[in-house]
């Protein structure tokens, strides 16, 4: 593999690869804190809101919304010829908010607080992602 | 704005500024701007090298800047700080140095910054593998920081009604006072219509909504009250400083429309010096893109939340208006290199002096300087006053 087919791999480690393997089977893992009822994303060791380790992962509806988008008109390296493309963060129902692209998102409907679902999808070859699709 | 105590009489004091070399510099290294900054700085205070006792140095071109800087300046200093948080790391210098003399450790500080990045031409450039909290975002491709700006001025819109025109104020009131300064890279007048009719870099930043990518370098010289009486040119006081972050990734910044880092810097800052927002005379506020400028002034409170969008229009902040703002030509006009954050106190000290020619905000009494780094991440205010 050349180095630059390496560029925009995700690089699982031993506290992600159960994200990283959900997104496999497709299925959107995050961790939920037993401590103060409250969901966790990106995975830690420890709560970062009440700091208890007592954090197990659920799996997530993949629901939620957009809470802020942009149109990426240039990018860099192996996204460039992408370009141009949309990138949101999305609140989740369960209250987490991630980044994401949005994949066919016609600009008329393109607005904040839209629903969005989740859809795991391999672009450009690349293992697959949680790319976000408008909600019906 | 959090309640003043009374205000203490000034421990430390800029006494040397100095930029390098700026702009375009593929001739000279990183460490020669920085040699040449520290240099005219120093010589701007009256000190010398030996003088000096405590280094502060953030950038990326090494993992240590003030192991290498030093030894390539002949310094053995006996305090060394190379915090970095991004374009905001200078003003925190500011703070940690003050701390440093306060404790009665150092008495003579410099505070170095370089790049070469447009010369390397390594702005945009991907790593490899995404690592860590990046493995979650880089994977989507977003280009730093220009996406991240991008999706924070989108929530700005959203929630508060920003416009485009209003973010375009910034840009074209800057470019009026880089016309007046010879050092500015971009001095060609613009308008607003410019601004909106620039290509999209990421929805809603237009090209000219963002910073210039330059080469350059600049130093500060701080020292103590007791030292400061002794330099070459009237002290410029350091009234108040504080500083703040909050996130690393956009994605976990707690509001996307408001810059909550800067928030708690100016309070702590404008509490410490016993100063309001509206006595200033003149602000150098961190402008890598013209968003960052109005959530700047809305979390120092120059304005209500929500209302920095109505604060700069009508060119408020340009030469002549009622808010002489980024009196050098700032980020977006006059010099870029990656961390600007040096900058910002360097113009507020030579506005303080009265050595700016024709951008002379005139009779400017107290300054203030903001810088903001990362993705909205950090923020640390400094709050500077002469004699």
């Amino acid at each position: 593999m050349s180095e630059e087919a390496t560029y925009a791999l995700p690089q699982s480690d031993p506290e992600s690869a159960p994200y990283w393997e959900g997104i496999q089977h497709g299925e959107l893992r995050i961790q939920f804190c037993t401590s103060c009822q409250r969901h966790v994303f990106y995975p830690r060791t420890l709560c970062p809101h009440c700091h208890s380790d007592r954090l197990t992962w659920v799996s997530a509806s993949g629901r939620g919304t957009i809470y802020s988008y942009t149109v990426a008109h240039r990018a860099f390296g192996p996204f460039a010829a992408e370009a141009p493309f949309i990138i949101a963060l999305v609140e989740l129902e369960e209250g987490v908010r991630l980044m994401t692209r949005l994949l066919d998102a016609p600009r008329e409907r393109l607005r904040i607080g839209a629903p969005v679902q989740v859809s795991f999808e391999r672009l450009s070859g690349r293992p697959p992602l949680p790319f976000f699709r408008l909600a019906e | 704005m959090s309640k003043a105590s009374a205000p203490r009489s000034p421990r430390a004091a800029i006494v040397g500024v100095a930029e390098s070399d700026l702009g375009y510099t593929p001739n000279k290294t990183v460490l020669q701007l920085q040699a040449q900054a520290a240099r005219t700085a120093l010589e701007d205070a009256g000190l010398s090298f030996d003088e000096v006792d405590a280094l502060f140095c953030a950038g990326n071109w090494s993992w240590s800047p003030t192991l290498t800087l030093a030894e390539y300046l002949g310094l053995r200093p006996r305090y060394s700080d190379s915090t970095n948080i991004g374009g905001s790391s200078f003003e925190a210098h500011i703070e940690h140095a003050v701390a440093a003399i306060e404790a009665g450790l150092i008495e003579v500080a410099l505070i170095v910054y370089g790049s070469t990045q447009r010369s390397d031409r390594s702005r945009g450039r991907i790593s490899p593998a995404y690592r860590l909290t990046e493995q979650f975002e880089g994977p989507f491709g977003l280009p730093t920081p220009v996406g991240a700006y991008a999706l924070a001025a989108m929530r700005h819109m959203h929630q508060f009604g920003t416009t485009s025109e209003q973010l375009a104020e910034v840009a074209v009131a800057t470019r009026k006072w880089a016309m007046l300064n010879e050092k500015a890279m971009m001095r060609d007048p613009i308008t607003i219509e410019d601004v909106l009719n620039s290509r999209w870099i990421a929805e809603p930043l237009h090209l000219l909504d963002c910073c210039l990518v330059t080469d350059g370098g600049g130093a500060v010289v701080l020292a103590s009250a007791e030292r400061a009486r002794q330099t070459r040119k009237p002290p410029v006081w350091v009234l108040g400083h504080g500083e703040a972050h909050t996130h690393a990734t956009i994605a976990n910044m707690p509001d996307l429309a408001v810059h909550q880092a800067a928030i708690a810097s100016g309070q702590a800052a404008f509490g410490m010096a016993g100063l309001r927002p509206e006595e200033i005379d003149v602000a150098e506020i961190y402008d890598s893109f013209t968003i960052t400028v109005i959530m700047t002034l809305e979390a120092l409170g120059f304005c209500p939340l929500g209302e920095g969008g109505a604060f700069v229009s009508g060119q408020r902040t340009a030469p002549g208006g009622p808010f002489p703002m980024n009196t050098n030509g700032g980020g977006l006009s006059y010099c870029h290199p990656g961390m600007y954050g040096i900058f910002l106190l360097i113009e507020a000290t030579r506005q303080l002096r009265g050595e700016c020619g024709p951008r002379q905000v005139p009779g400017a009494r107290l300054a203030l300087a903001h810088g903001t780094g990362g993705v909205l991440s950090s923020a640390a205010t400094v709050l500077l006053g002469k004699d």
